[in-house]
């Protein structure tokens, strides 16, 4: 599964960029983010090629940050498509924490990250599949 | 003025029979020191093995003073001078370090401490005609019960109704026709702000005096809340170490506060040398409780920084007057009149396994009322990423502080290491509140 790394950032000017600074340092790629904001701090959301790398890299440089199995699915760009996942994802009785996503402009395919929440027992995989859409795996954002 | 007595003789008593009666009281409360194991070391060791062997007043300088630590290290019964079945009350405060203080009194210490109070609000003109309507705190805090059997004695008509819930404050003051309130000084500020809110004005209100204590305040906030209503506010002072509410309270000329000298030695000493200093320097004060047989306390070191005034009255009272508090020589915090210790916060935060290693306390004014907002730096190891989760742990550190310090804090997680390191305590705390 993708995984998302959360790091706790301060509210205020500059911390985000403190985060984007020691990734570029580190040679490392963002392809997604997200930021919850809730008062005083916020959560940063990142979906990098290194991971792990990334984690060790921050936590090195005293940030409170956590890696998090997400769930990656793919869609093409077409209307209704995000209405059928979360529909389908209802249906198996699992809540979505968090979300976001993005069309890639060239091939206009849709990419989505989930959190999800109470899955226990529940195939999302088969879940997703069973809707028309496909699960990123390690070996598709990954390079080894 | 009309100037009213509860107990002319005590109150007018000429100063050398005042030190006559203090010393013979004084004797009285050594024997009683005497019979707990805490004094009866202490004492010997300074020579004396009956009160007999005081002569002067001034011989009481040679006995060590009497601090928390003291208090807190004889928790709970070190310091309890009669039989335990002889007790009819207990008051205690939350400890500053875990571990609370206690103060035990009899009957007739009860008593003497009632006639203390009723001393404190017929000096300020209340008669048995009055309306009070009591909004301190009740409980093991002093200020409530304190007051209300004084009030009771001058047969005062008491309204119990503690503090807080604005709302039903103002529709008693206007059902019962309220006459007077004790209070602390932001919180009948911040009644007044919200009087229009239910649709009240100063004028629909019976108020002609206000007895505001439990917090330091300004002679500018005085006169606004005397503007405000068009009332009378006295200020007054107590500790619970001395019983509470009652120990000094001003007359009705409001110039500084009389203290009862029959029942307290008075002493302003440096802080930093022990010595004591003349009438009008600035000093801490101490004091030496003279009519309390459960639980004497010698010199105690109260930390609040004030002098007194020797000069006569106009209302004829002989015993000296104490100013205004004007600081502390520890780091307590007062918040809407409850005393707070930075350390029982500490102890709180750093209990807690998600919390890392530094925290802040920053106290701000909003409206009339105080707000405590503690900020806490998350420990890394212990993040999980998770939102819900971290809200929960803010909401489970401001019960733990509302279970120990009895004020609800905001509480704000932080990123490690961007709080002021540990540097003594001054940096831990900052306050933010103005001058009403």
């Amino acid at each position: 599964m993708a995984k998302q790394l959360t790091v706790f950032v301060e509210n205020r000017p500059g911390r985000m960029k403190s985060v984007s600074d020691i990734l570029l340092e580190n040679r490392l790629n963002i392809w997604a983010f997200a930021i919850q904001d809730r008062g005083e701090f916020g959560l940063m959301k990142l979906i990098v090629d290194r991971p792990e790398q990334a984690r060790l890299v921050l936590a090195d440089h005293g940030f409170a940050c956590a890696l998090k199995e997400v769930l990656a699915v793919t869609a093409p760009d077409r209307p209704g498509n995000l209405d059928r996942l979360t529909t389908a994802l209802l249906d198996s009785n699992v809540d979505i924490a968090d979300a976001y996503g993005f069309v890639t402009p060239n091939d206009r395919q849709g990419v989505c990250f989930l959190e999800i929440k109470n899955a226990t027992g529940v195939d999302l995989e088969a879940v997703v599949t069973a809707a028309g859409f496909a699960v990123l795996r390690d070996e598709d954002l990954y390079a080894s | 003025m009309d100037v009213a007595f509860w107990n002319r003789e005590i109150e007018t008593m000429d100063r050398q029979r005042l030190t006559e009666l203090q010393v013979t009281r004084l004797r009285d409360t050594l024997d009683q020191a005497l019979h707990t194991p805490f004094y009866r070391r202490r004492l010997e060791k300074s020579g004396i093995r009956s009160g007999q062997d005081l002569g002067r007043l001034e011989e009481l300088r040679a006995l060590p003073f009497t601090t928390k630590d003291d208090l807190r290290k004889s928790f709970p019964f070190g310091l309890l001078a009669v039989d335990f079945s002889e007790v009819v009350r207990l008051h205690s405060s939350s400890g500053t370090t875990g571990v609370p203080t206690v103060i035990y009194l009899t009957q007739d210490d009860l008593d003497r401490w009632t006639d203390l109070v009723a001393r404190c609000v017929v000096a300020t003109g209340c008669t048995s005609k009055d309306v009070f309507q009591n909004m301190m705190t009740y409980g093991l805090f002093t200020g409530g019960l304190g007051l209300h059997y004084g009030a009771e004695r001058v047969g005062m008509t008491v309204i119990p109704i503690g503090g807080g819930n604005t709302q039903r404050q103002i529709r008693v003051m206007k059902d019962f026709k309220t006459t007077v309130v004790h209070i602390t000084p932001s919180y009948l500020l911040h009644i007044h702000s919200r009087l229009a809110e239910f649709d009240t004005r100063p004028e629909d209100l019976s108020l002609r005096r206000a007895f505001v204590g439990a917090e330091p305040h300004s002679e500018n906030t005085r006169k606004k809340l005397e503007d405000l209503y068009g009332i009378d506010a006295y200020n007054s002072y107590g500790l619970s170490e001395m019983n509470g509410p009652g120990v000094a309270f001003e007359c009705v000329y409001k110039q500084d506060m009389h203290i009862w000298e029959d029942a307290y030695v008075v002493e302003i000493i440096d802080p930093a040398t022990g010595e004591v200093l003349d009438d009008g320097q600035k000093g801490e004060l101490v004091l030496t409780i003279l009519t309390r047989r459960a639980m004497p306390l010698l010199r105690y070191r109260t930390r609040d920084l004030a002098f007194l005034h020797a000069e006569p009255c106009p209302c004829g009272r002989t015993h000296r007057r104490l100013s205004r508090i004007l600081g502390r020589t520890d780091d307590m915090l007062i918040i809407n009149g409850v005393n707070v210790f930075p350390s029982q916060i500490e102890e709180v935060v750093m209990a807690v396994p998600e919390v890392g290693t530094n925290y802040q306390i920053q106290v701000d004014k909003v409206g009339a009322l105080d707000r405590l907002t503690v900020k806490v730096e998350i420990y890394p190891k212990m993040f999980t990423g998770d939102a819900a989760l971290l809200d929960r742990l803010k909401a489970r550190i401001a019960e733990k502080l509302r279970a120990s310090i009895t004020i609800n804090p905001r509480v704000e997680l932080h990123e490690p290491g961007v709080l002021p390191a540990f540097e003594g305590k001054a940096k831990r705390v900052v306050d933010n509140r103005q001058e009403m």
